[in-house]
């Protein structure tokens, strides 16, 4: 599968996730986050920009706990909790926001 | 996307439904890729003469494993298993009645290997592995979640599970594997866990654990990583290391250790108790999974191995690690071997080594959702029943609001969460969310009746599942909780700050 935005192809495997994180970019993200219904904010860009971090060092994503209390220092305190981050993505922080972030699928009891 | 699916309504009751032949034909999981597949030593993509060696396979596991020809001739018809499936239970779809999952596999088996079934196949209901024969198998087969509900109603005892694992192992063979499953399987033997969780990764996880706690609680409980001569090796599904409310209970386990004085440690190369190995049926793979902990306790020179809230595996440890890894005589012969960590905190709860304030969880009403392989797959401490009544008497040593859901969907006859035996994959949430119909109206009716806010259990695929799909049916997803995550918020640290 793949999609399409200002004229460069994205493949993506079969659950939609981007087969090349490297070619990640904004438009990606964008189109990505539109397909999932998701409306992004500043806020939403936050926690985007957080898993790419944690990613490029660890080479997976974050464990939930850890991005809400990130989210919490960078966003406030009252933000910086599971509910906080599914109202920002519905389908779930880990599975969600690491499809817009351009992060593989997490597999496993999660 | 979860708001697009069509949930049943809860009703009050759990009825049989009017069935609707083929609702659910079109379900069907991702099929693995050949790296996948071949990660397994299964071939990469279908073989050109996958019915030949599909019927081979047949032949070889009748041949090995006289159950399955049992269950697969003594099945009288009589429908006692045809309305206790929660997935027929929720999608309508008749294929879904144990009787006629069986019915897949039974009828390609009297065809091939039934005197009757070879002369006489149309009176006989026989029939050939045939492409459409195949794609019902590769449907239904997955919309099994090996609970084993069904056969403790029959009367012959015919365990559906074995017949699907069974189907999925000649599927395999034949080249056409689950997605789900077999990328997870590849992982655990690359990395050492279902996640793909690195050791930096694992590491800086557990640190931010222990950071977490100290700042919560002012007590520096520890998370150790690889401590060669640690009493303890603690296995925990890969899913305590990243989700909530997985994570929660977690806590709870290293808080306990912390109280008893118990040095304990977690290993990077066996950093999962999962073992799906069991859910696509291969003997050889479940055997890989697990000797990657056998290796890691005589490694890691531990006196003992305590396991983690997980369903499916610990029916794999506590009915098959004997056979597969045993035996454990390097470990210390005082202590059973594998313990469940339920077992461990009760037994220390039982004579004071630890303390709890039962009114830290006086803001709860908890139930139990008793997990299917842990119900109906195994057992726990020293009496027959322990696996109902341990995590019960745990909750109850914590908490002091306790209720039980229906009895007709409670210890044994627990209803599956929706997302066992492999099926825990966004493209099956569909079938997840109707899977769930029976115990999300158990849980309703006691939510509603008698106050209930908690539904504790001890399975990482339950509590994902849970959280997934109860808020299709109006339910919060904070009402999932871990059994040591009510342990944690109960036990008293010493030292702990403001108490």
């Amino acid at each position: 599968m793949a999609f399409e935005v200002n004229g460069v192809t994205y493949e993506t495997d079969e659950d939609g996730y981007l087969a090349n994180i490297d070619q990640w970019n904004e438009d990606a993200a964008k189109w990505l986050a539109e397909d999932e219904g998701v409306d992004m904010s500043e806020s939403h860009w936050e926690v985007v920009n957080f898993l790419r971090e944690y990613y490029e060092e660890y080479r997976i994503a974050p464990m939930i706990r850890i991005l809400t209390k990130a989210i919490g220092k960078k966003l406030g305190k009252e933000k910086g909790n599971t509910k906080y981050l599914y109202e920002l993505y519905p389908g779930g922080p880990a599975k969600q926001a690491c499809k817009i972030a351009g992060l593989p699928k997490p597999t496993g009891c999660v | 996307m979860v708001d697009k699916i069509e949930t049943p309504e809860l009703t009050g009751e759990i009825k049989i439904p009017k069935i609707e032949p083929g609702a659910t034909s079109h379900y069907r999981p991702n099929q693995a890729s050949e790296k996948h597949n071949n990660n397994l030593g299964f071939p990469g993509t279908r073989v050109e003469n996958w019915q030949e060696k599909s019927i081979e396979k047949m032949d070889d596991l009748l041949s090995k494993y006289k159950s399955l020809l049992v269950y697969l001739d003594s099945c009288v018809r009589c429908g006692s298993c045809a309305d206790k499936c929660h997935y027929f239970l929720g999608t309508k779809d008749p294929n879904n009645m144990p009787v006629a999952r069986q019915e897949l596999m039974r009828k390609v088996y009297r065809k091939n290997f039934t005197v009757g079934g070879s002369l006489f196949p149309v009176l006989s209901g026989a029939e050939d592995l045939t492409e459409d024969v195949m794609t019902e198998w590769y449907s239904y087969f997955h919309q099994c979640s090996q609970c084993r509900r069904c056969s403790v109603y029959c009367p012959y005892g015919i365990d559906t599970a074995e017949i699907s694992m069974a189907a999925r192992e000649i599927m395999d063979t034949a080249g056409i594997g689950q997605k789900y499953c077999n990328e997870i399987l590849g992982k655990v033997m690359d990395v050492g866990n279902n996640l793909g969780l690195t050791k930096p990764a694992l590491a800086n996880t557990l640190e931010f654990l222990e950071e977490d706690v100290e700042e919560e609680t002012g007590v520096p409980v520890k998370f150790p990583l690889d401590q060669e001569g640690a009493d303890v090796l603690l296995i925990a599904p890969s899913a305590d290391f990243f989700s909530t409310p997985h994570i929660e209970g977690f806590m709870g386990y290293a808080k306990v250790f912390h109280e008893a004085g118990i040095s304990w440690t977690v290993s990077s190369y066996a950093s999962e108790f999962a073992n799906f190995g069991m859910f696509i049926g291969n003997y050889e793979t479940m055997q890989k999974v697990a000797t990657r902990i056998k290796d890691a306790a005589r490694e890691l020179k531990v006196k003992r191995v305590i396991v983690g809230e997980c369903g499916h595996a610990w029916r794999v440890a506590y009915s098959f690690w004997n056979t597969l890894i045993g035996p454990f005589d390097f470990l210390d012969k005082k202590y059973k071997n594998p313990t469940h960590i339920c077992e461990f905190t009760l037994e220390l709860l039982d004579r004071d080594a630890i303390k709890v304030d039962l009114t830290a969880n006086d803001n709860r009403v908890v139930t139990f959702h008793d997990s299917c392989n842990v119900s109906r797959g195994s057992r726990m401490g020293d009496s027959s029943g322990g696996q109902f009544e341990i995590p019960r008497k745990l909750i109850k040593k914590v908490c002091g609001n306790f209720v039980e859901m229906d009895s007709e969907t409670i210890r044994e006859l627990t209803f599956c969460c929706g997302g066992g035996g492999g099926l825990l994959t966004d493209e099956l949430i569909e079938l997840r969310v109707q899977g769930a119909l029976p115990r999300a109206e158990a849980l309703h009716e006691v939510m509603k009746e008698r106050g209930v806010n908690t539904m504790a259990m001890i399975c990482a695929i339950c509590k994902a599942q849970f959280t997934k799909v109860l808020p299709s049916y109006g339910i919060d997803m904070e009402v999932v909780a871990s059994l040591h995550q009510l342990v944690s918020d109960a036990i008293v640290l010493k030292g702990k700050v403001g108490v």
